[in-house]
């Protein structure tokens, strides 16, 4: 697979849809563009058709409409062997009759390539398997089966590598520790990647570029950063980190370019919010508002930020994980908002339950979202 | 407890379970034993009367025996191999395919096993004669009727190893650039073998030992299991035991190797 022309092979789906016999559409028209060598991931919760997505991109489902490109070439209806991508499947679907040097080998033979064993013998010692390539995939651990899973599809230098959940089956720490292996494997192959995770800090630590994706289509797609500060819909903002709703009624715009804000009441408290993070059209809104973000103190003593301030909140309850505390609130409106603070021992010991407290949260964390959509969209149930 | 409560309490599943053994494999000890039995001397040929080695040494002694067992190796090995083909396809057919009646054609694979071979056997005579091959019963027909019941054991055996097998080793091979035919020979076929393997011995072991089909649709062949009956009228030969020890040795032998192998690759798991 030569790069030889020098010409971009990013990976384009146009119009993509996916409609199962059963009348289920699993993916709605989506449009993605994702650039050569970057590390795209697709997130979102399950049966949000991410995995649909994926599977249409290395042949394995056929699309209902739309088209696949990498780069000028057209792989929508192209068999999924004839294509250069390959993937790492969720359960690593390593074959079990085979040595793992064999499963590695499988691809470059079944291209006819030559010198298959010595590309083995150097993938495998990438992946530190070298020790493991006479056994068979039973007798490897499971972080051992990922890499081979890994290799096997590594080995065939594809222009674009799909993982399915490739971390899904591993435990907390191998988990952590293969996501720094498998983000420094990307940097040095420079491939492309698309990897499909439900795990929002998997795919914030290790994409560059994700796309969070619910009921089949694509919600809002950036950096990690642009999500979490800015997202546009209540179910990124929930889906995405936790994220305090609260309804609001929009007063105006006042300035204009980068300096212009949207005037919010907020029941009786107007607040301001920076034009590029507003995204609604109507008069009503969901002001959102991250709960690090959200700074409190008894009432009365001084709070220490020059922002959209609230006073006769209520502590309500609070659970102490050590590096932070989360405090419960009881706003005066009745709504029960979150916030996060960071244990930095300035307050000397936690402010106790039942407390009388202020409010307030600097102006440019702020967003506003959409009053139509459901404050409750995107929160996990853990 | 006393101590020898004790010492029953702990042996005695052990003991049941010889127990039950040794009332399993009584018959194939006799068997054997007969297999070397000298009863030329005596009329009574169901007891023990003198060690020899002619059995073993003329094992066709008895006028039409090996014939018979010929006959029915033949029709043995003949009926395996077809109807495991057939019933191999039909279970890739029923696990890979969504078809109309793909659930009603799931029970009918069943019922045959569950039919009394009396009612198929004359069943199938019935449809022999009414098709005017009443006067040519003999290899063709018995064939016919074998296939037909080792069909159903060979499609459920098969189709159960077929669901066990993950799809998505099929899937990765094919991205791993193996086309169809590569993905059928180099994954799926391997990773089935074993349940087709086990459905051929099982069809062997069905065709060679059926009686009561075969002999309503024989005619004027005879197969091993209606040689040893007819000749159980006058007294059965002793090479019979001979032939019996064979089988079952070889039967031993199968089950052997498979365990050994089992074994093997149990070990290798247990050292990683």
């Amino acid at each position: 697979m030569s790069l030889a022309d020098g010409r971009t092979r990013d990976l384009r789906l146009a119009g993509l849809h996916k409609q199962y016999p059963n009348g289920f559409a699993a993916v709605q028209s989506l449009d993605l563009e994702i650039p050569q060598g970057s590390f795209f991931a697709l997130l979102g919760p399950s049966g949000c058709g991410k995995t649909t997505t994926l599977r249409m991109v290395a042949g394995l489902e056929v699309p209902t409409a739309g088209t696949i490109h990498i780069g000028d070439q057209d792989i929508t209806h192209e068999k999924p062997y004839k294509r250069p991508v390959n993937t790492v499947f969720q359960n690593y679907a390593l074959f079990p009759h085979l040595t793992i040097a064999e499963n590695v080998e499988f691809g470059p033979r079944r291209r006819g390539e030559k010198d298959v064993s010595a590309q083995a013998k150097e993938i495998l010692e990438l992946t530190e398997l070298t020790e493991q390539a006479s056994k068979k995939p039973a007798q490897l651990s499971g972080g051992q089966q990922q890499r081979v899973a890994l290799a096997r599809a590594l080995i065939n230098r594809p222009e674009v590598l799909l993982l399915d959940e490739p971390l899904g089956a591993l435990d907390l720490k191998l988990r952590r520790a293969m996501q720094i292996e498998l983000k420094r494997i990307q940097e040095e192959v420079g491939l492309t990647f698309v990897h499909v995770t439900h795990d929002q800090e998997e795919a914030m630590t290790m994409a560059d570029t994700v796309a969070v994706m619910n009921l089949g289509v694509i919600e809002q797609m950036g950096t990690p950063y642009e999500l979490y500060t800015n997202p546009r819909t209540t179910f990124v903002a929930n889906f995405l980190g936790r994220s305090n709703l609260i309804k609001g009624t929009v007063l105006g715009r006042e300035g204009s370019g980068a300096d212009a804000v949207v005037k919010v009441d907020m029941h009786g408290t107007v607040v301001t919010i920076s034009a590029a993070r507003v995204h609604t059209e109507s008069s009503e809104g969901w002001v959102g508002i991250r709960p690090e973000k959200v700074l409190i103190q008894p009432e009365g003593t001084p709070i220490d930020a020059p922002g959209d301030h609230f006073s006769g909140a209520v502590v309500t309850g609070s659970s102490y994980i050590g590096v932070s505390t989360e405090y419960e609130l009881l706003m005066p409106w009745g709504q029960e908002i979150t916030c996060f603070e960071q244990n930095t021992g300035r307050r000397g010991g936690l402010v106790p339950v039942g407390t009388r407290v202020d409010v307030s949260w600097r102006p440019e964390f702020a967003f506003l979202l959409d009053s139509s959509q459901d404050a409750e969209a995107g929160i996990q149930e853990t | 407890m006393t101590r020898l409560g004790h010492w029953i309490g702990k042996h005695l599943v052990l003991a049941l379970g010889a127990l039950v053994l040794l009332y399993m494999y009584i018959p194939n000890f006799i068997v054997a034993l007969m297999s070397f039995n000298d009863a030329s001397a005596s009329r009574n040929l169901y007891s023990f009367q003198s060690f020899t080695w002619d059995n073993w040494l003329n094992p066709c002694e008895p006028l039409g025996m090996c014939e018979s067992l010929r006959v029915s190796i033949s029709i043995g090995l003949i009926a395996t191999l077809v109807a495991t083909v057939l019933g191999t396809l039909a279970a890739f057919a029923l696990v890979r395919h969504r078809f109309e009646g793909r659930s009603t054609m799931n029970l009918l694979v069943f019922l045959p096993m569950a039919t009394p071979e009396i009612v198929m056997g004359s069943s199938l005579l019935a449809l022999f004669v009414a098709a005017g091959m009443g006067g040519r019963l003999g290899f063709g027909t018995i064939l016919i009727a074998h296939i037909l019941f080792c069909l159903s054991f060979v499609v459920v055996t098969v189709r159960s190893r077929l669901s066990g097998l993950d799809s998505n080793l099929e899937k990765a091979a094919m991205d791993l650039y193996a086309n169809e035919w590569q993905t059928f020979w180099r994954v799926t076929f391997p990773l089935v073998f074993p349940g087709i393997l086990a459905a051929a011995l099982l069809s062997f072991s069905l065709s060679f030992d059926d009686f009561i089909i075969t002999n309503l649709n024989s005619g004027q062949t005879v197969t091993f299991p209606m040689f040893v009956w007819g000749a159980a009228q006058r007294g059965v030969p002793m090479q019979v035991n001979v032939i019996g020890t064979v089988m079952f040795l070889a039967a031993l032998a199968i089950v052997i190797i498979g365990e050994v192998g089992a074994s093997r690759r149990r070990k290798l798991l247990a050292s990683r």
